[in-house]
């Protein structure tokens, strides 16, 4: 029998949905300019993914195999339009920030793949710790990834100036790379490489 | 004329929905170790993007959008069922999905063998939803969703089919233990996607 506490924080760094699954990636590139973003996206994305493994899980035996999928993509939709529809109402700046990115977290391969894989066997509690444990492993790759970008893209964290602009009459000049699409891909590149540096059983086959 | 092949151009190229929105990214990743299968894998993207971005458009201007029913009757003129877009979406898509499945299996058997496991996982393939969302958003008409579609589509077909090829040669390559696998994936599509931003800025 599984250990509530190992369900919840093996996904941390062991198992990482972004780093060592290959799950959940859109998303994360997409909404890391900024740190705000960012943390919004990764509470949006733990609390779907909690949710929809303890619902998934909640009438696993009554979901005829044939049809699991539409049914897990239903759950995971009307959750989503409540996340939509929240952020709209209370953080609209944030809502317009991340734009599509709110809805694509239908399809956010992390909801879909522990409701296939971890929710349809095991029971309620457990699946939404491994829900919840799941998307905290998301939304650390996402913060050290938005807090790298808007350092160094922008000398702030979470809009505070940090470092003085060489524009503003400080000393940093600030790498524009950061703030576009590629240096996202760089920076998970290098996570990868320093958590499988760290724990080299994880070292894919090539 | 010159419109949509500004907009097609635009869609395959300046704002392609891998490297520039990151969209697919999973299965661009996951399904790009050799070409043919990144070929057979960006068809079928091909295939269901240009028919779900404008049966989508449909819906949306005809059921969803504010004011969308006027044609059924004064007393539902006012409805807004847009909150019911995101469920109605990816319901358009998984049906497509299947029926593309048992259409392919019924007429093209072969083509339906190449294709195989990637039709199902197509469904929760980001670039499908992405696009359609993204064409609500540009506010897009029906000949222009078409366009866009089938451009988008055309698009993310070739970068993972570029994506496939360097991964092929660099099987050959020296790569450091930690950095082997994915990590060195993510590196090479950075730099593909630097690559693709000197389209940016293009006009037609």
């Amino acid at each position: 029998m599984e250990k509530p506490k190992d369900v919840l924080l093996t996904p941390i760094f062991d198992n990482n949905p972004i780093a060592l699954q290959v799950l959940g990636i859109c998303s994360a590139l997409a909404v890391t300019t900024k740190l705000h973003t960012s943390v919004v996206m990764a509470v949006a994305v733990t609390l779907v993914v909690g949710c929809s493994s303890a619902a998934v899980a909640a009438i696993r035996h009554y979901i005829p195999s044939s049809i699991r999928i539409i049914v897990q993509m239903t759950i995971i939709a009307s959750l989503v339009i409540i996340v939509d529809q929240v952020l709209q109402a209370f953080a609209y700046e944030a809502s317009k920030e991340l734009s599509v990115f709110v809805g694509l977290i239908i399809t956010n391969c992390i909801v879909m793949g522990r409701a296939e894989g971890y929710a349809m066997h095991h029971d309620v509690k457990l699946s939404f710790l491994d829900g919840i444990g799941n998307g905290l492993g998301y939304s650390f790759i996402l913060l050290v990834v938005g807090i790298t970008r808007e350092l160094f893209g922008s000398g702030r964290i979470y809009g505070v100036e940090v470092l003085p602009l060489a524009r503003d009459g400080g000393w940093y000049v600030p790498n524009g790379l950061m703030l576009l699409p590629p240096s996202a891909f760089f920076l998970i590149g290098l996570i990868i490489w320093a958590i499988r540096t760290w724990k080299p059983e994880q070292v894919g086959k090539s | 004329m010159e419109h949509y092949i500004s907009l097609f151009v635009k869609s395959v190229f300046i704002e392609n929905l891998a490297l520039a929105f990151f969209l697919g990214m999973c299965t661009f990743l996951a399904v790009s170790k050799d070409v043919r299968t990144a070929m057979g894998l960006g068809l079928a993207v091909i295939i269901i993007q240009g028919i779900t971005v404008p049966t989508n458009n449909l819906l949306f201007q005809y059921l969803l959008r504010p004011g969308a029913l006027a044609w059924a009757g004064e007393q539902y003129a006012e409805l807004d069922l847009s909150f019911l877009g995101l469920i109605t979406y990816i319901g358009v898509i998984a049906a497509m999905v299947q029926i593309l499945e048992m259409a392919l299996d019924r007429y093209f058997p072969r083509l339906y063998h190449t294709l195989g496991i990637f039709l199902p996982l197509i469904t929760v393939n980001c670039a499908i939803l992405g696009g359609t969302l993204l064409m609500i958003q540009n506010e897009y008409n029906f000949p222009e969703a078409v366009t866009y579609g089938f451009g988008s589509g055309v698009g993310w077909a070739m970068a993972i089919t570029v994506l496939a090829g360097v991964r092929e040669k660099l099987k050959y390559s020296d790569v450091p233990a930690g950095l082997q696998g994915l990590g060195i994936t993510f590196i090479t599509v950075g730099l593909i996607a630097m690559a693709f931003m000197a389209f940016g800025g293009i006009q037609l």
